[in-house]
């Protein structure tokens, strides 16, 4: 379903190149549950933007559902990622002033969905995700972990076929952290496709497939368990 | 993204600032408020003259003695021009398409009945008066048509004068004293009111010749004409211009149509309008650019969300119609505002002066609050296509 090859991500600092990306071959299948681990700052959300198609590589080629996505338009871009893509980010990203449950809905309305399904899928979510008695409340109102899961409800609200997640449980504590990591399986084995960036040693081997990269280059690729 | 949610997430964002959005709504209610409020006296103003003019009927020409020059004063010390005379009224009738001429002099004089004696308005005038200035009589008749050289002594009286002069009495048949002579009254004046600062019912009417002679004075003050109103204006007022010449020798009288006075009017107001409109217009400026303001520093501390927005699919057009949104609906909402409190202030004048004409037509209104959108839309182009521009990668990583 995705197939990167040769991509390279370069950042200018100053009249300094930082290699983020170098050379990064990835195919992942539909369905599969990867994980990407490595030390700080050796790409993996340089990585995981290029896969959610917010940001673009400098060259190399990304091929989306046999369609390559490396030359696509902005607006283009836009459409695929609200068709086809879901993030889950570590800081949350929620709309402060907004409820729970206009958060999760935020992007089936930006999509035009009529009211009446996007009731029918928002009961739904609130149910699924246990915020039922949260819908009206603020994010300033919830706590880390349900912040989180409001945010997985959002990512799910337009039934992606790919999550995104960037240390989903860098915010949160142990327990909270299992949790939201127990949500996010759970899409994987309803048949989503899970990629998890994490330094968590432990969360990450629970991936079936471990992804580990250092210095912009993918250095393990295991399948085993 | 369907219309209704689209007002809903702007609706969202301002209310989410409440204290920001009034005060930055209430630079635009202000002047959407100030030209409401001016206008509306402008426009109440001008309703009025027209309406005092318009009394009269529209046809009508006033012929006065001397010239007055349309540009710089008056001609100083050649200034002799000849009298005009009851005789140049009558020669007037045979100008092309008038219907009535009717000579009038004004002046002061002592009216006395038993013991009882007012000192007021006089208006020496023809029988035409009534038709020329489109008045009418209550009780009794006008001055009948004598030839206005030799008419008898009659008198009629406005209504003020008849009450008190008479208190109940019936005044008609009366004999009353003017300016030391014998008048009989013949008839009683509808009342009318004030025109222009004049009270038509604290007058009377007697015979034009006998008033020349009371005020021992051998010009008119005026005479006023009436045309055909479908005639054109230019021949009508040329034919007037051309009787009077043959018979002066010069042009030694100005001429004044109705509708002239009318157009210089409305051409002052609508100066006037424009000067009021123009301050509104600065006022809307400096509300503009307090939504400008705002609206930058929202993007700034929103850029995290846009990033969002962006990331769950929204497209650079998206973002910047929202913020245009945000916009307008600010200056919407200060423009409604605006003219609540415009209407309000008008309200309360009316009240308090009745006097003072005022008076809101719907299309100023709607212009109004257009405009104030339309400022909205401005301000909002910078600051919106800054958040449009904004990448989403950084604008995430912002926070
Ligand atoms: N916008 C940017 N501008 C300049 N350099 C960048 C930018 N984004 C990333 N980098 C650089 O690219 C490299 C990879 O960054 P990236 O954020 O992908 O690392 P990471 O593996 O996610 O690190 P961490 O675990 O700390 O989140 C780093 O050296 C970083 O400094
Ligand atoms: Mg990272």
């Amino acid at each position: 379903m995705i197939r990167l090859s040769t991509i390279e991500r370069v950042f200018l600092v100053g009249d300094e190149e930082v290699h983020a990306l170098r050379g990064v071959n990835l195919g992942i299948n539909a369905g599969e549950y990867l994980s990407i681990m490595g030390p700080s700052g050796s790409g993996k959300s340089s990585l995981l933007n290029i896969l959610g198609l917010l940001d673009r590589p400098n060259s190399g080629r990304y091929e989306l559902d046999g369609r390559d996505v490396t030359g696509l338009g902005d607006d283009e871009l836009a459409r695929v990622r609200r068709e086809k893509i879901g993030f889950v980010f570590q800081f949350f990203h929620l709309v402060p002033r907004l409820t729970a449950e206009q958060n999760i809905e935020l992007p089936m309305v930006l999509a035009g969905i009529d009211p009446a399904e996007r009731r029918q899928r928002l009961n739904k979510l609130l149910a699924e995700y246990g915020l039922e008695d949260r819908a009206r409340h603020r994010p300033d109102q919830l706590s880390g972990g349900q912040c989180q899961r409001v945010a997985i409800a959002r990512a799910m609200s337009m039934q992606p076929r790919i999550i995104l997640a960037d240390e989903p449980t860098g915010n949160l504590d142990r327990n909270t952290g299992q949790e939201v990591m127990a949500l996010l399986e759970k899409l994987h084995a309803d048949g989503g496709t899970l990629v998890v960036v994490t330094h968590d040693n432990e969360l990450g081997s629970r991936a079936k497939r471990r992804i580990r990269i250092v210095d912009g280059q993918i250095v393990g690729d295991d399948s085993g368990t | 993204m369907r219309l209704a949610d689209f007002i809903r997430f702007a609706l969202l964002s301002l209310s989410a600032q409440r204290l920001r959005t009034s005060l930055t709504s209430l630079g635009i209610a202000v002047g959407i408020a100030a030209v409401i409020l001016l206008t509306s006296i402008g426009e109440g103003l001008h309703q009025f003259v027209v309406d005092e003019f318009t009394q009269f009927g529209t046809n009508l020409i006033s012929v006065a003695p001397g010239r007055t020059m349309t540009h710089g004063g008056s001609l100083g010390a050649i200034n002799t021009s000849r009298p005009i005379s009851i005789d140049d009224a009558i020669a007037l009738r045979r100008a092309p398409y008038v219907q009535v001429t009717d000579p009038m002099i004004q002046g002061n004089a002592d009216v006395e009945y038993n013991s009882r004696s007012r000192r007021i308005t006089l208006y020496g005038v023809g029988h035409d008066f009534l038709q020329a200035m489109r008045l009418s009589v209550a009780v009794g008749e006008f001055l009948p048509p004598d030839d206005p050289r030799t008419a008898r002594a009659f008198v009629v009286l406005g209504t003020k004068v008849a009450q008190e002069l008479f208190g109940g009495e019936n005044p008609l048949g009366a004999r009353i004293r003017i300016g030391g002579e014998r008048y009989r009254v013949i008839g009683i004046m509808a009342p009318k009111g004030q025109i222009l600062g004049f009270d038509l019912d604290d007058t009377v009417f007697i015979p034009v010749g006998r008033a020349l002679e009371m005020f021992n004075r051998d010009s008119l003050m005026e005479i006023h004409v009436t045309y055909d109103p479908t005639a054109p204006l230019a021949e009508v007022v040329a034919g007037i211009k051309h009787v009077l010449t043959a018979r002066h020798g010069r042009e030694d009288f100005t001429v004044t149509p109705q509708q002239e006075m009318l157009a210089v009017f409305g051409t002052v107001l609508n100066a006037i309008t424009f000067a009021v409109g123009t301050i509104g217009a600065i006022s809307l400026l400096v509300g503009g650019v307090g939504i400008l303001t705002i609206l930058t520093i929202a993007v700034s501390e929103r850029t995290g969300e846009i990033g969002l927005l962006r990331a769950i699919g929204a497209t650079r057009r998206r973002i910047l119609l929202l913020f245009l949104g945000e916009a307008a609906l600010l200056a919407a909402i200060g423009g409604m505002a605006g003219l609540t409190l415009g209407w309000s202030i008008a309200a309360l004048i009316k009240l308090f002066l009745p006097a003072l004409p005022v008076h809101t037509p719907w299309s100023f209104a709607i212009a109004a609050e257009l405009s104030a959108i339309a400022v909205g839309l401005i301000a909002g182009v910078m600051p919106a296509r800054r958040a449009a521009m904004l990448d989403p990668l950084e604008a995430l990583r912002s926070e």
